[in-house]
């Protein structure tokens, strides 16, 4: 009886209630398991509002996707060949202006401190942006590699990191790793572990590609001209240029496995942070693309 | 494919495939020497490509290239890129280390 009396709080003499009638000591503890479930109901309750402002959130990001793809598909349906270039230059318009809400929000969302849950969601819509990106390339790959690998449809600042289409994502761990501090010895570990399989997944690519370009311009510099030869020395160098297709999406995929494994190692908090930042280094290097343009120059 | 069950590492390429000269340079770049075998110099080549399509399912870009690790067919270069960089393919050719040149 004496622990009971303590965790309810109350400052009970023990001599004085055990001089109540039963009756009174009955209603005492009816009161005080009145007020416990009170409680309980009040706690109920707030996590209902919680609930519901979380579900919220994740209905607007819904609405905003229902509405990019209601405008796609109206401009798709005014394109007679589907996913072509054209369509993936206005798709990744609207891409960019979509990570530019998302950082906005990651933004917000990190100085408010709002909690874990609501974080996991944002982390989740940054990294199926980029996967949506990765799907976009793939398509626009299919129509023309060259226009993808070529960088043309990104601003020139970023196409002068350009690596197979994009950037390279090893490079994009160094520019994240200071902002992710403090990472745990572990963390450490983990994500450089992660930077050496990425760099040596580019290498192969990278030495793959080359490749490539020699066996092609050694095919090339043959002169076939007698008729058979040729058509023969043109399908061949057909077959090896559609092999370019395999290794933008191969890049593309790197790309977004080293994300996924990032989202993996760190906390819902870090990856959130990283997003932010990832997404805040593409916007400053755009503002320099345009800023270079316009810069002052001495008139020749 | 009795080739693939004597040797740990074993990729079946054609020696125009410029992704599986990649692979081959991602192998040897974490220290294993695979074995390259170049379906388009058989004889047997055709019988060989439609197996290894089948292998690969409707997913994989092309027959090759096909990774065997240990007689098992570990899948194309999206699998070995995506176990590369969870940390698997080091364990998975941990025991055949020994055995490679």
């Amino acid at each position: 009886m004496k622990s009971s009396v303590h965790i309810i709080g109350y400052e009970f003499e023990l001599e004085k209630y055990a001089s109540f009638s039963p009756q009174t000591q009955r209603r005492l503890a009816q009161n005080r398991e009145a007020a416990r479930k009170s409680r309980l109901r009040k706690k109920a309750y707030v996590q209902q509002l919680e609930t519901s402002r979380l579900k919220l959130v994740q209905l607007e990001q819904e609405l905003v996707r229902a509405r990019q793809q209601v405008s796609h598909l109206i401009k798709y349906t005014t394109q007679p060949n589907g996913a072509g270039i054209g369509t993936f230059e206005m798709e990744y318009a609207h891409w960019v202006e979509e990570q530019h809400k998302q950082v906005a929000e990651l933004r917000r969302a990190l100085q408010a401190h709002v909690g874990d849950v609501e974080l996991r969601m944002l982390v989740e819509n940054g990294l199926n942006h980029y996967a949506n990106l990765f799907r976009m390339k793939a398509d626009a790959a299919k129509a023309d590699v060259f226009y993808l690998i070529s960088g043309k449809w990104r601003t020139s600042v970023e196409r002068f990191f350009l690596w197979i289409g994009g950037f390279r994502p090893s490079e994009l761990l160094n520019v994240l790793l200071p902002q992710l501090e403090p990472l745990t010895d572990q963390q450490h570990a983990e994500v450089c572990t992660l930077r050496q399989s990425c760099q040596q997944v580019e290498d192969a690519l990278s030495q793959g590609i080359e490749r490539l370009q020699q066996t092609l311009s050694q095919s090339m510099a043959l002169d076939q001209s007698i008729g058979g030869s040729y058509r023969v020395q043109m399908a061949a160098a057909i077959e090896k240029l559609e092999g370019l297709e395999s290794f933008a999406n191969q890049a593309d995929h790197l790309r977004g496995q080293t994300l996924h494994h990032m989202a993996r190692i760190l906390t819902t908090r870090q990856a959130a942070r990283g997003l932010l930042a990832l997404g805040e280094y593409f916007e400053r290097l755009r503002a320099l693309s345009s800023l270079w343009a316009a810069r002052p120059r001495e008139p020749t | 494919m009795g080739l693939a069950s004597e040797n740990g590492l074993v990729i079946f390429s054609k020696s125009s495939c410029c992704m599986c000269y990649a692979v081959n340079m991602l192998f040897q770049g974490i220290g294993v020497k695979p074995v390259m075998y170049d379906i388009d110099q058989d004889p047997e080549g055709r019988e060989m490509e439609k197996a290894l399509m089948k292998l690969g399912g409707a997913a994989a870009a092309g027959p090759v290239p096909a990774v065997f690790i240990g007689g098992k067919f570990m899948g194309s270069t999206n699998e070995i890129m995506s176990a590369h960089l969870s940390g698997q393919l080091v364990q998975m050719l941990k025991p055949f280390h020994h055995s490679m040149s």
